[in-house]
């Protein structure tokens, strides 16, 4: 019992979500085993979860400096409609267009990543402007100019090599965005655990006042995170064009509550300062099972969805207040 | 004899499987000023809330007035006359100073509708009491700490007060207002009111009161006449230590300066500031809160660059307009406020020693070196003495002294040429404070330039070979600290 004690307390946001997903799996084995444990069922949601997973996994970054990033959703937007409009224009409607043409493609979403990551790390660290109310703006400006390039309709009409390449599978069966999350995913924990960056990451975010103090250079940290977020979701754009074979300016615009609702989940504080990102894509996994599981229900509306997640995010703060409440009042 | 006003024997109090108060005594005579002395966590507070009510003692006996008392309950303390200052003084800050004064009075008639002319009425007269000047339609808020002390000391007095406990209350008052106070404190002993009055502050103990009390530990380690009490054992009985109180006599002083300022000037802070200090040398800055010393550290280190004038390091001029240069430079700052200013409290004691010097703990290849970083920690965890089981722990476990170490450890790990201490012993127990000396002196002779900027003119005479006196942003004077007293300093920087 010591023992399961001990490992719950070394990473207890994450213990308490596999505690969680453990009960989900056992009412599922109850109820839906044979439509919910097939392999297919599987490989769908490890092809569907890497959109708003990349994004979630920028956010974080932001939410351990005590910022937040609600631009995710119109980067990835801006993202996959600049990558639309560059096939286009070399390969016209239909195409074909050689496959390593995707190089070019995900240098078009790393790009667009660093022009808005820098812009939102500028209003931030150098003008001062709340993270909150400078990622909002910067989310509604993307929007609009993706309305204004789109008139506001779905552009579907591109050469499809890329979205059937990224939609498919590796071997027959990994899912290739998958491949491209968990890239991405080990990316950032070498950066994080690896690097000093994750030490000063988290140094800034409890006190931004003390690293300043301390000689930490905050601007450079500051514009390295925001970046690094923006590329995130730039890429989850991507994953969202290969996944709906088209782009549009309002595709996934319930990801940006999804992915901060994710990234608290995780276990990363919004206030700053703490955080791992095994607890955030532990996060990820869970939310898309039990996605994934009310939908084999029939008689249960997706809609519900939303007020699942809703349920499992409080369930787990008070998960968090008990367990360590004995803590507190000795 | 006189009757004792207060006498509590044999006091005890344990939270938990802490002895707060192991066996304690104190008397307090009628009209006497008393001071109650002891490091952090001795048992002061607590027996000033056993005193009030706030917490109730687990053996002893407390006799007020000549009566024993079973239990004491808030009401029953304020009712028999012992009102408590505490160091937040408990006003409404968004209130004014008539209506904090009147609210309780006003409150206790029982009428439901406000009688704003009373309310002046009450006020007046509170604060007529110690002749306190002030507007009584100020917000609380707006005012300065002397004032809202006041403010708390006319409440106080509003209700027959007998003995009147202040908690450590000159630690955020500059000379002045202290000297105010005392004042004032005196004028409530020729009114017959006795004070107890808590502070760490040997200057102040003499200053001030008749008798005294010194706790160490939750015991009760001495009373008697202040007339009888000497620095040497008033130290002693608060520490259990004896220290020699030398001064310091640099060993290992460079030819060349190290840092040099020429005609340093920041606009609104201070102007015109030269001094040169080199190797091995404690150089002393002092003046009054307001008087720039603060924005000329923060300059030297990069905060708030100078508008003109030059900085030379080593000989060479450098331009210095953020920490990171400062820094590279070999320019470390501790500052004024560690907790919101030099420590991520929540953060492991580990990560505050290194993160100054972290780009240095790197491998060739980029990645974060945790061998060697366990190994600076180690080191520094050791070489100041950190009293900590483990280095992961948060800094919030270890006391102020503790605290202030890591907040050393962490400039000394980046191998500087000169360090600059703003109040380096603020707030810190004498035994720590002793120790943080200790390592400046050590570090001197090896071969660092200090700057301590500090009001605490025993600490900047014993350490310093000079000091730079600054009155309103100027070099007022310098001193040979071998040859000035406190008071020509002190003279210098009203």
């Amino acid at each position: 019992m010591n023992k399961v004690k001990s490992i719950y307390r070394k990473n207890p946001e994450m213990s308490r979500l596999l505690l969680i997903m453990a009960c989900w799996l056992i009412f599922m084995m109850f109820t839906q085993a044979e439509k919910f444990f097939t392999g297919i069922n599987f490989l769908t949601m490890a092809g569907q979860f890497p959109e708003y997973g990349l994004m979630a996994l920028g956010c974080m970054l932001c939410m351990i400096t005590g910022g937040i990033d609600l631009s995710v959703v119109g980067t990835a937007n801006m993202a996959s409609i600049l990558s639309v409009y560059t096939m286009m224009h070399f390969f016209g409607e239909e195409g074909p267009m050689p496959l390593s043409f995707s190089a070019v493609i995900f240098l078009i979403a790393i790009l667009t990543g660093v022009v808005v990551g820098s812009v939102n790390a500028f209003l931030i660290s150098c003008l001062g402007v709340p993270p909150i109310l400078a990622t909002l703006g910067m989310n509604e400006l993307l929007t609009g100019l993706c309305i204004v390039f789109t008139n506001g309709s779905a552009v579907s009409s591109f050469p499809k090599q890329f979205c059937d390449f990224f939609s498919g599978n590796f071997m027959g069966f990994i899912p290739r965005r998958l491949i491209v999350f968990i890239v991405v995913a080990v990316l950032i924990w070498f950066m994080l655990e690896k690097c000093t960056y994750g030490t000063k990451l988290r140094l800034y975010g409890t006190n931004a006042h003390v690293a300043k103090f301390s000689g930490i250079n905050t601007h450079a940290l500051l514009f390295r995170t925001y970046i690094t977020s923006s590329v995130c979701a730039a890429l989850g754009g991507l994953m969202m064009l290969a996944t709906y074979s088209s782009a549009r300016a309002d595709y996934g615009s319930n990801y940006t509550m999804q992915a901060i609702l994710l990234v608290v989940l995780g276990g990363v504080s919004p206030n700053g300062g703490k955080g791992k990102i095994s607890g955030v894509i532990t996060a990820i996994v869970l939310l898309k099972m039990i996605e994934s599981g009310i939908n084999r229900f029939r008689s249960v509306s997706t809609y519900y969805v939303t007020l699942i997640w809703g349920a499992v995010l409080i369930l787990a703060l008070v998960i968090d207040y008990f367990s360590q409440k004995p803590k507190s009042t000795k | 004899m006189t009757q004792s006003l207060l006498k509590a024997e044999h006091v005890k109090i344990s939270f938990g499987n802490v002895h707060a108060l192991k066996d304690v005594s104190l008397e307090i005579l009628p009209g006497e000023i008393h001071c109650l002395a002891g490091e952090n966590g001795c048992g002061k507070s607590t027996i000033i809330k056993i005193i009030s009510g706030v917490y109730q003692r687990d053996g002893g006996t407390i006799e007020f007035g000549g009566k024993k008392l079973e239990k004491i309950s808030p009401i029953d303390a304020i009712n028999m006359g012992i009102q408590v200052i505490y160091q937040d003084f408990a006003l409404f800050p968004n209130l004014t100073v008539a209506e904090n004064l009147a609210l309780n009075t006003e409150l206790a008639s029982g009428k439901k509708t406000v009688r704003w002319k009373e309310v002046r009425k009450i006020a007046q007269e509170a604060v007529a009491k110690i002749n306190f000047e002030v507007d009584l339609d100020q917000k609380v808020q707006e005012l300065t700490v002397a004032q809202k002390q006041m403010v708390a000391i006319s409440r106080a007095l509003m209700s027959n007060a007998r003995l009147i406990i202040m908690d450590e209350p000159t630690t955020a008052l500059t000379k002045k207002e202290v000297t105010a106070l005392f004042k004032i404190i005196l004028k409530l002993k020729e009114q017959g009111i006795a004070i107890l009055f808590i502070s760490h502050k040997l200057n102040e103990v003499f200053e001030i009161s008749d008798r005294f009390t010194i706790f160490r530990n939750g015991e009760m380690i001495a009373t008697g006449s202040t007339k009888e009490l000497d620095d040497k054992k008033f130290t002693y009985y608060m520490t259990g230590r004896e220290f020699s109180d030398q001064i310091f006599t640099p060993e290992n002083v460079s030819d060349k300066p190290v840092l040099e300022l020429k005609n340093l000037t920041l606009e609104g802070a201070f102007s015109d500031i030269s001094f040169s200090l080199r190797k091995g040398e404690i150089l002393g800055i002092t003046g009054l809160l307001d008087s720039g010393r603060t924005e000329l550290a923060l300059s030297m280190f990069g905060l708030k660059p100078a508008d003109s004038g030059q900085i030379l390091k080593d000989g060479t001029p450098v331009k210095i307009t953020n920490p990171r240069e400062a820094i590279d430079n070999k320019i470390g700052y501790v500052p004024e406020d560690r907790l919101s200013e030099g420590l991520f409290l929540t953060q492991s004691i580990a990560d505050n020693i290194i993160i100054s010097e972290i780009d240095r703990l790197k491998k060739k290849n980029g990645m974060f070196d945790l061998k060697k970083r366990n190994e600076e920690v180690e080191k520094w965890v050791k070489e100041l003495e950190i009293k900590t089981k483990n280095p992961d722990n948060p800094a919030t476990t270890l006391s102020g002294g503790n605290q202030q170490r890591i907040v050393l450890a962490k400039w000394l790990a980046c191998n500087l040429d000169v360090l600059i201490l703003n109040g380096p012993t603020v707030g810190v127990d004498i035994g720590s404070k002793h120790d943080i000396h200790m390592v400046l002196q050590k570090l001197a002779n090896q071969g660092l330039g200090v700057i301590i900027i500090s009001d605490d003119l025993p600490e900047v005479i014993q350490n310093c070979s000079r000091v730079l006196v600054i009155r309103n942003g100027k070099i007022k004077s310098e001193y040979d600290t071998q040859k000035v007293s406190e008071q020509m300093i002190i003279d210098d920087m009203m």
